[in-house]
């Protein structure tokens, strides 16, 4: 019992990561524009949000102001990053999943590169601490689970509500939703298709920032080439998984963090397997979950991964 | 329109892009507060200036090349390959599970085993994600990252466990490698570390420019990729031509995983990858996805990773900058290929051009 509620505890916060890039990737795609290069945007930020914080104190305590800078700066990075990708896709309108994995390998290689640079070798800092919810922390085992993490795991789980409102109940989600779906007549509505799409794509690059910021800051609170470790391209399987819906995107989240969290607890679990299978199983879990999603595509936004352009005819 | 003004159109935006992909990575070497031509003159212009350089240069080159052929050919078919990584290190599994478990087999029978083994464990990661996609519609870009993940996991798996040095063991340390493979499987070297792959690798561009050129099963391929929908009215099965196109692409990296380490490593240790097969795709991009670009190509990316490994002595520059340029001339590319195709834009372009040639004639 106390295992699985171990396994439960664990598995809400390291789902955060997750949840945060794919809430941002689901209004990318919504708006019709797929961006592989959340992982390269998870890693700049993950590798800015730890920076501000360690340059500051050396690893040792620092103000909470400067944790929260980091995680400020991270998602400002993340925005920039998506708007110059919105440039390549939108304005030049470069086919889609190419150019996000150029992304992913700029993403990646300048955090690695400036990682060097400014850091060195592994650092780790206080990061966020975890607060507990009054009273609410205290109910025995829902407390655990749900109630005694740091404030952005509440913060994150909030979001799904608000996405949820944003993109249905909105002027702006029914414009992201218009132009991913059918941009002509969102276009011919008088919608600014492009200048719509920048915005979902901002905004998508926004959270897949602080994502990678809270992996370094508030999960693991180190940085490392490996840290991202494939979680921006889960996020993006996660979209397809919760058919564009904040609600399952979340279950869906929960369900990999799951996978994730078992290789922590394996020798309490007594499987007698290598290590290494356990670190494999969310990348499995993901290829499963893809091989029964990916056929049903009714709910896919229609305009997924096509550039719009007024001028031709389709 | 005429001619010269095409000519001198293509050639600038050709130089913006060169000069775009130089000003983006400056950006970053300038938050490093390095020396830019320094930095670019060490990477580009270093490994060429000695022989020790240009072999570890061309060492590098070999398995870039086999690798983008296979990406090139997936990618003329209709499916981004970003999976070589993972193909790659199945590939360097089965060569080694081969020559450990016959090392008393003579050479000829021996080493095309192996190297056999290496192709088929390639095709067979290769083969997943072209199944999954040809049948189930998963994204090949989703299932061949997630494939790297499996493959590194298992490739680390059976270096520490199944496969372990058996001195290793003995002395404790553990580092995760297998034993030294016999020596009837090496892949001779020509000097330095620069080996006969190399021939290999120039043997299969030509063989991958007949096959897709010159036979109606490459026409087909390039059909699936090119018009799918007009190759399945056509009569061509698209979806086995793409799974076909998948395995191909993983017996490529395969291969390249079996020839990298008959020739330069001589035991399965971790790092060989070392990113190839991410690199490959950019080699296969920027020579234009043709066999005959992508040996120039393979070179001068070759050229840049080990270059790359002699910034942080020389100029203080991390290596990891190299994947930047990497990305950056996957963005500027795909861009470029964009705006050159852009009739629209060349038309404005020339009529700003005449507009002004008007106005200084008269």
């Amino acid at each position: 019992m106390d295992l699985i509620v171990n396994i439960l505890a664990m598995t809400v916060p390291f789902s955060v990561a997750l949840l945060l890039a794919s809430i941002g990737e689901m209004f990318n795609q919504r708006s019709g524009v797929f961006n592989l290069g959340c992982e390269g945007i998870m890693a700049m930020g993950a590798f800015l949000g730890m920076l501000i914080p360690f340059s500051v104190g050396q690893g040792g305590h620092v103000s909470q102001v400067y944790n929260v800078a980091g995680l400020l700066a991270a998602t400002v990075c993340g925005a920039l990053l998506a708007l110059f990708f919105g440039l390549i896709v939108i304005t030049f309108r470069a086919p889609q999943g190419i150019a996000g994995i150029g992304l992913q390998m700029f993403g990646v290689g300048t955090a690695g590169t400036l990682f060097r640079h400014f850091v060195g070798g592994t650092q780790s800092i206080p990061g966020i601490p975890d607060t507990p919810v009054p009273l609410l922390s205290r109910i025995p085992v829902v407390g655990d689970i749900f109630f005694s993490h740091n404030i952005l795991v509440y913060i994150a789980f909030l979001l799904v509500p608000v996405a949820w409102y944003v993109l249905f109940k909105t002027s702006w989600g029914l414009k992201v939703r218009a132009v991913g779906s059918y941009p002509r007549a969102a276009d011919s509505m008088g919608i600014n298709v492009n200048r719509t799409r920048y915005e979902a794509l901002a905004l998508g690059g926004a959270l897949a920032g602080l994502a990678g910021a809270y992996l370094s800051v508030c999960q693991v609170k180190m940085f490392s080439d490996e840290l991202i470790a494939g979680r921006g391209f889960i996020a993006v399987a996660l979209v397809y998984f919760g058919h564009w819906h904040p609600v399952k995107i979340m279950l869906g989240a929960l369900l990999f963090s799951f996978a994730q969290t078992i290789q922590y607890n394996v020798q309490g679990l007594g499987i007698n397997l290598p290590y290494e299978f356990f670190v494999m199983l969310p990348y499995v879990v993901v290829i499963v979950v893809l091989a029964f999603t990916s056929k049903d595509q009714t709910s896919s936004p229609a305009a997924l991964g096509k550039p719009f352009n007024r001028e031709i005819r389709t | 329109m005429n001619r010269n003004f095409k000519i001198i159109y293509k050639l600038s935006i050709i130089l913006l892009a060169v000069l775009a992909t130089l000003l983006l990575s400056s950006f970053v070497l300038i938050i490093l507060g390095a020396d830019i031509i320094q930095t670019f003159y060490t990477i580009i212009i270093t490994p060429l200036t000695r022989m020790g350089h240009l072999s570890e240069v061309l060492v590098r080159a070999v398995p870039l090349c086999v690798i983008a052929l296979g990406v090139a050919v997936a990618y003329r078919s209709g499916i981004i390959n970003i999976g070589a990584e993972g193909q790659m290190a199945m590939g360097i599994l089965g060569f080694t599970t081969v020559a450990l478990a016959l090392p008393d087999l003579p050479r000829a029978v021996l080493l095309p085993f192996a190297l056999l083994a290496s192709v088929l464990c390639g095709g067979l990661w290769g083969f997943i994600p072209g199944i999954l996609k040809s049948k189930l519609q998963v994204s090949e870009l989703l299932s061949t990252v997630m494939l790297n993940y499996i493959a590194a996991q298992f490739y680390s798996f059976c270096l520490r466990v199944p496969m372990l040095d058996p001195a290793e063991a003995l002395s404790g340390a553990g580092t995760p490698q297998s034993a030294r493979l016999t020596a009837s499987i090496e892949i001779g070297r020509i000097t330095g570390r620069m080996h006969y792959g190399i021939l290999i690798a120039l043997v299969l561009a030509v063989i991958v420019y007949i096959f897709m050129w010159k036979t109606s099963f490459g026409y087909k391929m390039r059909a699936s990729g090119a018009q799918s929908r007009a190759a399945r009215y056509g009569g061509i099965n698209v979806a086995a031509y793409v799974t076909v196109a998948m395995i191909i692409s993983g017996a490529f990296a395969g291969l390249a995983g079996g020839i990298e380490i008959a020739a330069v490593h001589r035991r399965a240790i971790e790092g060989i990858t070392n990113n190839y097969g991410f690199s490959a795709v950019v080699v296969a991009l920027f020579g234009m996805l043709h066999p005959f670009g992508i040996i120039p190509a393979s070179f001068f990316f070759a050229l840049l990773i080990y270059g790359s490994t002699l910034t942080p002595r020389a100029v203080g520059v991390p290596a990891n900058i190299v994947e930047v340029m990497q990305g950056l001339i996957i963005i500027v590319i795909v861009t470029t290929q964009m705006i050159l195709q852009n009739n629209y834009l060349e038309d404005k372009v020339y009529r700003w051009w005449c507009s002004k040639k008007d106005v200084k004639e008269a």
